[in-house]
């Protein structure tokens, strides 16, 4: 395994029997992901895609030794499910439901910090380790094994990104959209600090977007601690300020956040950066003596 | 989603936090007719637009008389206030809030959002009351006082004061700062606020604290349990492309510029309009149509792209993932069909059924301009808008 998730990974869906969480359980099902039940209130005793179905996480999780939920349940009932797959002891948790209040991320992240549980989400396309384990919305085909490690703010913009090292024979070890809500579980430093140690990981790849410190904060500790190529890219250069650009959390606001200052942060950390996301996958093999 | 003044104080007064006495007008005759009721000889007229820098653009007007209560309302009713946070065309006034003059001793600044960094919400207090806070922010920042709340034990007291002695303010002041904090705390929780400000929140000539300015914004996602607050919308005040966007479940936001583009996906669409810069162009907009492109929404998509006459191109940018690139061009030779699109389109199609997507587009007879990659595409996009 890579890093996170790996083919002996066992995975719950909750809300596996509703339209979304149903028709991506099946494609990660097709991928090769062991997912081994679901859990809908209300719907326990019963079976659908085969998997049986549970009425709460703590007795999907006792029946099934599953580590990781994987949640598509919608946001007004996200926070209550975030916690209740934390409460029942699983080691990672992806949340995919876009829309969740930040008040209710505020207090999920409270309650997270008595527990040894890492959260990827909400708002993000999840994680995959090519050839063994798909969670969540990412067209798994675009994805092969290899040794680049790919973080992201955003979905569709990683896939140009994976697709790249797909096509120039680099692959990835792992992928993860950390997504693009202000509050949310992992952070670019927690993907970074996994990367760096681990084996099948040669070189990473970092997409960030305008708002918030996370690109600069990462790129203070890529200086201090990260000794693989990074390449990057932010998004948002042409964005207007005080503009909402479709994610919670792409915003600059009072003048902090912009694409400009991550470029010359990471710039100033020794990151290769590129002003063409087309740019990336080839920036990356020529820092990685390909 | 932001609130109007008159709004927030309204909530302001639901929560115990002391407003000056007024009432919203939507006349002239109202307007004095409230000046009337309030009674006293010096009123305030505030011009109602989401926009701060209100008097600085004329929408404050300080008065001694009926008459020119009268002339300051019938001067901004009707008319679109231009303050330094607008753009060139202001925002329109239907509303003005009429009220009593205040004796003002001293002007704070208050406010309380959430932190990215901390991932909590966090109060922050200045003396330089009544000033750009941004301002204050980049040049003395050591005036500013923040307090971080933890959610589990809620804002406490001694935060408050912290605050309140760190403000230097004086014996009762305190406690009233006190309470007004609490309340705006209950208020931010219980309305999932986004932020609340109140810039000045003033010290009268007889040591009462009151909120003589309230700006009040709910959080977009939480609306789904804020129906008391959907009801305070008002739509006129907002981009009326965006509105009809999010209608269609687009996402919209206006740009200067003459190329369109339409996306799936923030990121992706973020990227789109930086490549069309990088290569000469300028983008017309932000448009993200979702990761499930339906043929209805590439249509509606086209049609909103259109309305705005700037536009001389359009770039279509999808990478198909769970969406197929065939269904996708399907939509998309549907809608320029349908609406009768008389600028250049150029498209760019990536994964999943790729080449099925590209035939379709090929076969269709239409005039649409094929791009390989990202780079091809912007390129193409900035050639045909006839840079």
């Amino acid at each position: 395994m890579s890093i996170l998730v790996g083919k002996e990974s066992k995975i719950i869906c909750q809300g596996l029997t509703g339209r979304q969480g149903s028709f991506h359980s099946k494609q990660c099902i097709e991928y090769g992901t062991q997912v081994v039940a679901g859990v809908t209130p209300g719907r326990g005793g019963s079976a659908h895609l085969d998997l049986p179905v549970f009425n709460t996480m703590s007795e999907a999780a006792a029946a099934t030794g599953a580590t990781v939920s994987m949640i598509y349940v919608p946001a007004p009932f996200a926070a209550d499910a975030i916690i209740e797959a934390v409460d029942a002891g699983m080691e990672l948790v992806v949340c995919i439901t876009e829309g969740v209040p930040v008040q209710d991320m505020i207090r999920v992240k409270a309650v997270m910090g008595d527990y040894d549980c890492r959260l990827i989400g909400p708002n993000c396309p999840g994680i995959i380790t090519p050839g063994e384990c798909k969670i969540g919305i990412m067209p798994g085909f675009i994805h092969k094994p290899g040794s680049v490690g790919v973080i992201s703010r955003s979905g569709t913009l990683t896939y140009e990104a994976v697709y790249q090292t797909t096509c120039n024979g680099l692959g990835q070890s792992t992928c993860i959209g950390i997504g693009g809500d202000p509050v949310r579980g992992m952070d670019f430093i927690d993907c970074l600090e996994l990367f760096e140690f681990d084996d099948l990981t040669d070189g990473i790849i970092m997409v960030g977007e305008i708002g918030g410190s996370d690109e600069e904060a990462a790129a203070e500790y890529i200086r201090d601690n990260v000794s693989k190529p990074v390449v990057a890219y932010i998004a948002g250069v042409t964005a207007p300020p005080g503009k909402r650009m479709g994610h919670a959390g792409a915003i600059v606001s009072g003048g902090k956040g912009t694409a400009a200052e991550k470029f010359k942060a990471l710039e100033a950390a020794g990151v290769t950066t590129v002003r063409s996301p087309a740019d990336l996958g080839s920036a990356l093999k020529s820092r990685m003596g390909g | 989603m932001n609130l109007h003044e008159y709004q927030s104080k309204q909530l302001f007064k639901d929560y115990g936090i002391p407003v000056p006495a007024g009432h919203p007008a939507h006349t002239a005759e109202d307007a004095v007719q409230a000046a009337r009721d309030l009674g006293g000889q010096l009123w305030v007229v505030k011009a109602q637009v989401h926009a701060g820098g209100r008097g600085k653009g004329g929408g404050v007007k300080l008065v001694r008389d009926l008459d020119d209560v009268s002339e300051a309302a019938e001067a901004m009713l009707g008319s679109n206030l231009i303050t330094p946070q607008t753009g060139p065309e202001g925002l329109p006034v239907n509303t003005v809030l009429v009220e009593t003059g205040s004796d003002i001793a001293r002007e704070l600044y208050l406010s309380m959002l959430v932190d990215r960094g901390s991932e909590r919400i966090v109060l922050m207090a200045s003396a330089a009351g009544g000033m750009d806070i941004e301002e204050v922010a980049e040049k003395t920042p050591e005036k500013i006082f923040r307090t971080f709340v933890h959610p589990g034990s809620g804002l406490m007291g001694f935060q408050c004061r912290q605050l309140a002695f760190g403000l230097e303010l004086e014996g009762k002041q305190v406690g009233a700062f006190t309470r007004i904090v609490q309340a705006l705390y209950r208020l931010f929780i219980e309305l999932d606020a986004g932020l609340v400000e109140v810039n000045p929140l003033v010290v009268t000539g007889s040591g009462e604290v009151i909120a003589l300015d309230a700006k009040v914004n709910i959080e977009e996602n939480a609306l789904f349990r804020q129906s008391a607050a959907l009801e305070k919308r008002d739509p006129t005040q907002e981009d009326e492309m965006e509105n009809r966007a999010s209608a269609h479940g687009l996402n919209y936001v206006s740009l200067d510029g003459d190329i369109a583009c339409m996306v799936n996906g923030a990121g992706l669409a973020m990227a789109t309009m930086d490549l069309i810069k990088l290569h000469g162009g300028e983008p017309a907009n932000f448009l993200d149509v979702g990761g499930d492109a339906t043929s209805e929404r590439v249509a509606a998509a086209f049609k909103l792209i259109l309305s705005n006459d700037k536009v001389r191109a359009i770039l279509v940018n999808i990478f198909g993932g769970i969406v197929r690139c065939d269904v996708i061009a399907e939509g998309i030779v549907n809608a320029v069909k349908e609406v009768g699109v008389s600028v250049p389109v150029v498209v760019r199609l990536e994964g999943t059924n790729v080449n099925k997507g590209r035939e379709l587009l090929a076969k269709s007879g239409l005039d649409i301009i094929t791009a390989d990659d990202l780079t091809d595409a912007a390129k193409k996009a900035v050639g045909a808008s006839g840079r």
